[in-house]
């Protein structure tokens, strides 16, 4: 099943290259193909949600070849984090392919194929249970993403290309100088064995901190995010909506499967750090959104801003914090594509994206505006919306784990709410100032296609989570058991002798397994 | 020793060297005319040296009173040669029939270029070592400066000749001096004469240097690399093609015969030396290609930065480290045929070569497959994952991390970001830049049916199909690595 989510979206990539008939033809039909496709894959995911076991936190639909020559081997595999995230992904893609249908003229082939391949990798990342594996999906993203930037991007975009590519690249490199000591320490790819392996501790603050320069600038968390402005800015509209949908969450995906698990000791002992960056972001990329003329780039921080919560309340290392950082997750690649789907609509009729520009929208696309608000106060987590279940329970999971930094982390949840209630009410209400701006007409059947699937589950995650919170109780369960082993000795003794239990705990655990062998 | 088995064990090496003869002679009766049959001639006798090859038994064996071995490390290099050999014959066809160089000499100097690699990778005497190489270089000299009427093209023959004279100098030197202060010529005396004497043998030490340094002007490592962008500028494509591959995996399959074998007893001095050389060549290379305007230079330096990864699977001089370097080099191998066979297929209305990256701009909108390879080769040999290279470079880089060289580990990953930016450049031209117009269709057809096809193997391999060939490849760098230790 997870191997023909991957292989089909790639064969059909390829075939759309070959497609008979003039360049319109060609257009029309590889558009009706990237829509059948994605539609397919989205029941598909609806079939893995159906058939999955909420119940245990063991990975499911596992499958295993030995392909490359005992160096790695495919392996597949998903537990209730994977499975929200490729849910997530394939809601996203068919969206993705409609938001794109007008405005993407040229090399129409071309650009399905490279948001086919990108929907394969992304499933690829989320259910690889081999490290090396995980470590090709994971970057091989970068080379359709870099194409989709340049070929169909904004003015600036060879720039915007390179940064995005490059950044990421280097810090994914030392990553996998972290993974090949690992996996001659551990002696096997396997990433469960390896979540379950206990490294030494002095190795692992080494290791974490190669991963957690990988993950930081995939995030993006402050101060390598600046990257993702420029990125989103100029991206193609759909290349927006998947890189802030899903292609970020990579990024907490990689902390929740690889740095928590397996270097338990090193969470703890690093966990002010990313507190430290994560209320750094928080306060100040939300003040940067606040004076952003363009409303991509308002967008683009406010991402950076909510990405924060998720950092911060899967290193508040307790269950709220974890489950509220994922439904954060899940909510803000909603939400985010949504609101970057609003600024291309209107984008798309005016060709700026400058907020000056715009006001009174209101008045000649009421029902846009409808939508536009939905989103806006889902994403300053208004009760009742997705955003606001996800960041009530990371901030209670933070605040568990550290008062003050609950204190500062709440800020961004005022700060939100003016930069993206100021920007609504400069660009929906007002006086109309412009005339072209005035003459827009209200959304499209296609629009309303895109906007409905996303408001609907913009609201089903506020109102009853439950089906998307159930998945993640197991594996957050035995996560936390995890960390517990790092954890637990804080607790039971006194300060001073708590040290030397944390030193002395694994050490332990390392002997006992060691004999049990 | 009979002369007999001698005669048996040396096969691939006799049947090349007598092919040579042969075809040199139906040459030099049947004209220039003959230059396509002979092309053809020359692949079928490849292919007959391969069969004598892949029949013999992989155990190690010396023959012609020990100037000569063959084991699996000589077998897996010279399958690699002669799939070098066999692409830079057959790509070379229409470009000779195109060009008024269509001289029959050509497929001959292949051969013979090739059969002093063989003879190179399976020397076991420094001696064996300097005829093969001086046999390989003369013939290439005389490729280099192919195209004689042309002016770039004699002055690349005659730069590589004077700077490989220079080359082969130092390297006799450094031959001379071992054998002074070692006493022998033959590798497995070498290593035992080292490991004898307790304290550390200076004069071998400097004998080690300048065959270091000779070496390294084959593989052309930094500080000896000057004449590569020049070189592969000047000389037709084709032969540019051969240059990169062939030698390259000759040259740095000797080179890990004479580090791990004949100096293995003096692998902490050599290693400094091969760290040095490593880095600088990764960050010069990556650096150096960054301001190319010519696609050939630009793969001239890409070469030169592939070499620096190279030299960190030799660095660990471990087993390991050494079927890393194997299988770097065999996937190189492909990457860098691929690239030259693109650009050997891009040309102007005229026919004439475009060399040059701004004329290719927009190349994806006029001919998108030519465009869609030239990326495949292009982020493959960066070492992007999901493409055939990123394996190679992880190879080397899991030897580096074995073998505790955590400094050159992270050079070396930082200095892949580095030359990812070069690559990336040339996709940006490819696909993202207004189109120049200045590559248009297809020129000549008929015999680039086959360098099409060529191309598509290629590019196959080093697309993330090539991962299914991970198994077989690894297993044949592991035998040949293991005959090293």
């Amino acid at each position: 099943m997870l191997s023909a989510m991957i292989l089909l979206p790639l064969a059909l990539a390829l075939a759309v290259l070959f497609l008979p008939g003039d360049e319109q033809a060609q257009a029309r039909m590889a558009r009706l193909v990237g829509l059948g496709t994605t539609l397919v894959l989205f029941a598909m995911g609806l079939v893995l949600w159906a058939g999955f076991d909420s119940s245990t936190a063991a990975f499911q639909f596992t499958e295993r070849a030995e392909l490359f020559g005992g160096l790695f081997s495919w392996h597949l595999g998903i537990d209730g984090i994977s499975l929200v995230l490729i849910l997530l992904s394939v809601f996203l893609m068919p969206l993705c392919i409609l938001a794109g249908w007008d405005s993407i003229k040229t090399r129409v082939p071309e650009y399905i194929c490279a948001f086919l391949v990108m929907e394969a990798l992304m499933i690829g990342v989320f259910a690889s249970l081999d490290l090396f594996l995980f470590y090709i999906f994971f970057e091989a993203g970068l080379i359709p993403m870099y194409l989709i930037i340049g070929v169909w991007g904004g003015k600036r975009r060879i720039y915007a290309s390179y940064k995005f590519f490059l950044y990421t690249l280097l810090g994914s490199v030392l990553m996998l100088l972290a993974m090949l000591w690992m996996v001659r320490e551990a002696g096997t790819t396997d990433i469960p064995a390896l979540m379950a392996h206990d490294f030494p501790v002095h190795a692992q603050t080494w290791l974490w901190l190669a991963f957690f320069a990988s993950f930081a600038v995939k995030m993006p968390m402050w101060p390598v995010h600046t990257w993702l402005p420029d990125a989103h800015v100029e991206a193609p509209t759909a290349g927006s909506m998947i890189l802030a949908g899903v292609l970020l969450k990579m990024g907490g995906y990689g902390f929740i499967r690889f740095s928590m698990p397996m270097f338990p000791e090193a969470s703890v002992q690093l966990m002010w750090l990313v507190f430290a960056l994560s209320m750094i972001a928080v306060v100040v990329t939300s003040l940067i959104a606040l004076v952003q003329s363009d409303m991509k780039k308002l967008i683009a921080y406010s991402s950076v801003a909510h990405m924060a919560f998720v950092t911060g309340g899967l290193f508040a290392l307790n269950t709220q914090g974890v489950e509220g950082a994922m439904v954060v997750m899940l909510s803000h690649g909603v939400v985010s594509a949504a609101l970057f789907f609003c600024v291309g609509v209107i984008y798309d009729r005016l060709h700026t994206r400058d907020i000056d520009r715009y006001g009174g929208v209101t008045t000649n696309m009421p029902r846009y505006a409808v939508f536009f608000l939905l989103f806006t106060m889902a994403s300053i987590a208004l009760p009742g919306t997705s955003g606001f279940v996800g960041e009530f329970l990371a901030l209670t999971g933070i605040f568990k784990a550290n008062t003050w930094v609950a204190f500062v982390m709440a800020t961004g949840v005022i700060l939100g709410a003016a930069y993206m209630l100021w920007l609504f009410a400069r660009v929906m209400f007002g006086a109309q100032k412009n005339a072209d701006a005035a003459a827009m007409p209200d959304l499209s059947a296609r629009e309303w296609s895109i906007m409905v699937p996303l408001a609907l589950v913009a609201l089903w995650m506020g109102v009853y989570p439950k089906p998307f919170l159930e998945p993640l109780k197991a594996p957050v369960e035995s996560l936390m058991a995890r960390m517990a082993r790092a954890n637990a000795p804080q607790t039971q003794f006194t300060p001073l002798l708590a040290k030397a239990a944390v030193a002395a705990a694994p050490a332990v655990a390392h002997e006992t397994t060691g004999h049990s062998e | 020793m009979t002369l007999q088995q001698s005669l048996s064990i040396g096969a691939p090496e006799l049947v090349l060297g007598a092919g040579a003869l042969v075809l040199l002679l139906l040459g030099v009766f049947r004209g220039n005319d003959s230059v396509k049959g002979l092309s053809w001639g020359a692949v079928i006798l490849f292919v007959l040296t391969a069969l004598t090859i892949v029949d013999d038994s992989p155990v190690r064996e010396l023959a012609w009173n020990d100037l000569y071995v063959a084991d699996a490390l000589s077998a897996f290099l010279k399958i690699l040669l002669l799939v070098g050999a066999v692409a830079s014959v057959l790509m070379a066809v229409p470009w000779l029939e195109r060009t008024n160089v269509s001289r029959f000499e050509y497929p001959v100097l292949i051969v013979l270029s090739t059969l002093g690699m063989f003879v190179m990778v399976s020397a076991n005497n420094l001696l064996a070592l300097y005829v093969g190489l001086e046999l390989m270089s003369l013939s290439a000299y005389v490729l280099a400066s192919f195209h004689r009427d042309d002016q770039k093209s004699t002055e690349a023959g005659l730069k590589y000749f004077v700077l490989g004279a220079l080359s082969s100098g130092l390297l006799l030197y450094g031959i001379s001096l071992i054998y002074g202060f070692v006493g022998s010529t033959d590798f497995t005396q070498i290593a035992s004469g080292l490991s004898a004497g307790g304290e550390r043998n200076m004069g071998a030490l400097f004998g080690l240097v300048f065959v270091l340094a000779g070496l390294a002007f084959k593989v052309s490592a930094v500080p000896f690399h000057m004449w590569t962008p020049d070189v592969y500028e000047g000389a037709p494509t084709p032969v540019a093609a051969f240059f990169a591959s062939a030698p390259k995996v000759a040259a740095m399959g000797l080179f890990l015969r004479v580090a791990l074998d004949a100096f293995s007893g003096m692998v902490g001095d050599w290693r400094q030396i091969v760290i040095v050389m490593s880095i600088l060549s990764m960050y010069l290379g990556a650096l150096g290609a960054i301001a190319q305007t010519n696609v050939k230079r630009l793969l001239a330096y890409s070469s030169i930065n592939n070499v620096g990864f190279m030299l960190i699977g030799l660095a660990a001089a471990t087993a390991d480290g050494a079927s890393a370097v194997l299988l770097y080099l065999a996937i190189y191998l492909v990457m860098t045929l691929g690239a030259f066979l693109c650009v050997l297929m891009l040309t102007d209305v005229d026919g004439r070569p475009v060399e040059t990256l701004d004329d290719l701009a927009g190349l994806a909108r006029s001919r998108p497959w030519l465009a869609t390879a030239l990326s495949i080769f292009m982020l493959s040999l960066a070492g992007l994952p999901p493409l055939f290279g990123f394996m190679a470079k992880l190879a080397v880089f899991n030897a580096a991390v074995d073998a505790n060289l955590w400094l050159l580990a992270v050079l070396g990953v930082l200095a892949s970001v580095v030359a990812a930016y070069y690559y990336l450049r040339v996709v940006k031209v490819l696909f993202f830049d207004q189109p120049a117009g200045v590559v248009v269709g297809a020129s000549g057809e008929g015999t680039l049916v086959i360098n099409k096809g060529m191309m598509l193997l290629a590019a196959l391999f080093c697309s993330p199909a090539g991962y299914l060939l991970l198994g077989p490849l690894l297993s044949a760098t592991r035998a040949a690595a293991s005959s090293l230790f």
